[in-house]
């Protein structure tokens, strides 16, 4: 059994059609990194995965469990997908501490004792132990995505899903992140990560799968992805990714 | 241009010090004897019962708001319904009609009922009632202010919708409508002066009754002053702290 099942996944918003017909397989303890164009769907493909988008079509299951499922219990189900956000959505009104303890207490209903030292552990995992007293505004943009990164990880989730988590970060702190992100992987987390990174991708996921225009184009191994793509607009989107000023000379053509 | 409004100003001055009879303003207004006859009671009676009348409604209306703005909010389209009816409804009345309908016409409209706390309980009624409405719409807006990643962050961690809005929205919300729930507090306070409709017994009076009836018994005009006086003790400073705290707020956004 995989860890996530995708199967005909169709997501409309209006008559606009963002997700037509994805099927995808995610093992336990893989790595996929999803790339793609902006506007491909891919942010909307994570949203559905967790149901924080409602898929028009077809069926998710994540863990053994449909979500789907008209009859399924939602919040249950959510317990065990950890998501980071671009944007990390941090708590601003509760510290670190609260960040990584709120869920477990109020969800889990996990004693205080107990979800602080859950917390504390994850929060030395992801190299914050000394912040746990902080207010997320006092954190740089990476360690705000590393102490989100630790809130989700509380929850002991089988999967975790990543939005481009450093989209939002300055150059210098992307390291971190993906350091902590790839600690993520050796220990083999199952992990769906929307990422521009590539360097990342080519040495840290399992596979690469590559969206364009709401359905997969390509996927495979990482090195075959973005070494060698077989679709021209796999070819066209890595070129503009890798090399960004001679894509801009490609548009002005094109 | 501004010597001649000035020349205006000081002419009328010396007119009414020319002309005023200032013994019997002093008696009438500014009645020492009087104004000591008044205390203690017009702080034990009148300022405390306006302070139980503007506390009590205050609180009923928080709720009421609060419980107005979730249904404003809320995906179901009764819920709504009602809210915007409720919100139009009485902030379209005269806030001493809802003091009439309370006081006179329930009791006549059902024989018998006597709300819980009998005046004190109708007092914070008809406050409450009034001042939901308006409450609901700060709150609503305060509800709108929180970004959604909030609460799509906090139903990821596998928070109910419940949950969500309880632990992670509502706190956040409610820092941004301190300000505006402060300003009205005072409204309120001043409103309770209302409750002398309700027809209050002696020991319920609040400042604006006592001030009157003992400005009616005595013949003189100073029960009256002081009771204002009383008032600007407290509107005074809250206001003032209204502003302050709604100052820090927009430092503290930038
Ligand atoms: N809630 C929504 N309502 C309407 N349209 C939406 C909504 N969310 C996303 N879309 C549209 O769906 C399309 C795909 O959006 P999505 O965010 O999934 O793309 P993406 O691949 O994540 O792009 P990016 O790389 O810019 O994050 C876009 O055209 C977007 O405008
Ligand atoms: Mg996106």
């Amino acid at each position: 059994m995989s860890a996530i099942e995708i199967r005909g996944l169709r997501k409309t918003f209006g008559t606009l059609e963002v997700l037509s017909g994805i099927d995808l397989d995610v093992e336990s303890g893989e790595v996929v990194c999803v790339i793609g164009p902006s506007g491909s769907g891919k942010s909307t493909l994570l949203r559905c995965v967790n149901l924080l988008e409602e898929p028009s079509g077809g069926t998710v299951t994540v863990d053994g469990v449909e979500l789907t499922d008209p009859d399924v219990d939602i919040d249950a189900a959510r317990r065990r997908i950890g998501m980071v956000f671009q944007s990390f959505n941090l708590f601003p009104h509760l510290t670190v501490l609260g960040n990584v303890t709120v869920a477990q207490r109020k969800v889990l209903k996990r004693d205080k004792a107990e979800a602080e030292r859950v917390a504390r552990a994850n929060l030395e995992r992801v190299g914050l132990a000394d912040k746990v007293d902080s207010y997320p505004e006092k954190l740089s943009g990476g360690q705000q995505q590393r102490v989100a990164i630790a809130r989700a990880l509380a929850m002991d989730p089988r999967v975790m899903l990543f939005d481009e988590p450093t989209s939002a970060l300055d150059p210098e702190l992307v390291g971190d992140v993906l350091g902590v992100m790839r600690g993520l992987a050796d220990e083999g987390m199952t992990m769906v990560v929307v990422t521009h990174e590539m360097s990342f991708a080519r040495e840290v996921a399992d596979r690469v799968v590559f969206m364009d225009g709401g359905v997969v184009v390509e996927q495979g191994a990482p090195d075959r992805v973005i070494a060698n793509p077989e679709h021209e607009r796999t070819r066209t989107f890595l070129a503009r990714v890798l090399d960004p000023a001679a894509a801009r000379v490609g548009e002005v053509d094109g | 241009m501004l010597g001649g409004e000035y020349g205006i100003f000081v002419a009328a001055v010396v007119l009414v010090v020319a002309l005023a009879d200032w013994h019997s303003l002093h008696v009438n207004f500014f009645n020492w004897s009087v104004a000591k006859g008044l205390f203690p009671d017009i702080i034990t009676v009148g300022l405390r019962n306006t302070v139980i009348y503007t506390v009590t409604g205050f609180a009923l209306g928080l709720v009421g708001g609060l419980l107005l703005a979730l249904m404003r909010l809320s995906s179901v389209l009764p819920y709504r319904w009602f809210a915007m009816a409720y919100i139009e409804v009485f902030r379209g009345l005269p806030a001493l009609l809802i003091f009439i309908f309370v006081g006179t016409g329930i009791p006549l409209a059902f024989p018998g009922t006597e709300l819980p706390g009998g005046v004190y309980g109708q007092a914070a009624a008809a406050l409450g009632l009034v001042s939901a409405a308006y409450m609901a719409e700060t709150i609503r807006a305060g509800l709108e202010a929180v970004p959604p990643g909030q609460a799509e962050a906090a139903r990821s961690l596998g928070m109910s919708r419940f949950r969500a809005m309880r632990t992670i929205v509502v706190p956040q919300a409610f820092r941004v409508v301190i300000p505006p729930l402060t300003n009205e507090l005072v409204l309120l306070f001043k409103d309770s002066s209302l409750a002398l409709f309700i027809g209050v017994s002696l020991t319920q009076r609040e400042l604006t009754k006592f001030g009157r009836d003992l400005a009616s018994q005595q013949g003189n005009t100073t029960p009256i002053l002081v009771a204002g006086l009383c008032y600007l003790l407290i509107t005074i400073p809250l206001g003032y702290l209204a502003r302050r705290l709604e100052a820090r707020q927009k430092r503290g956004r930038r």
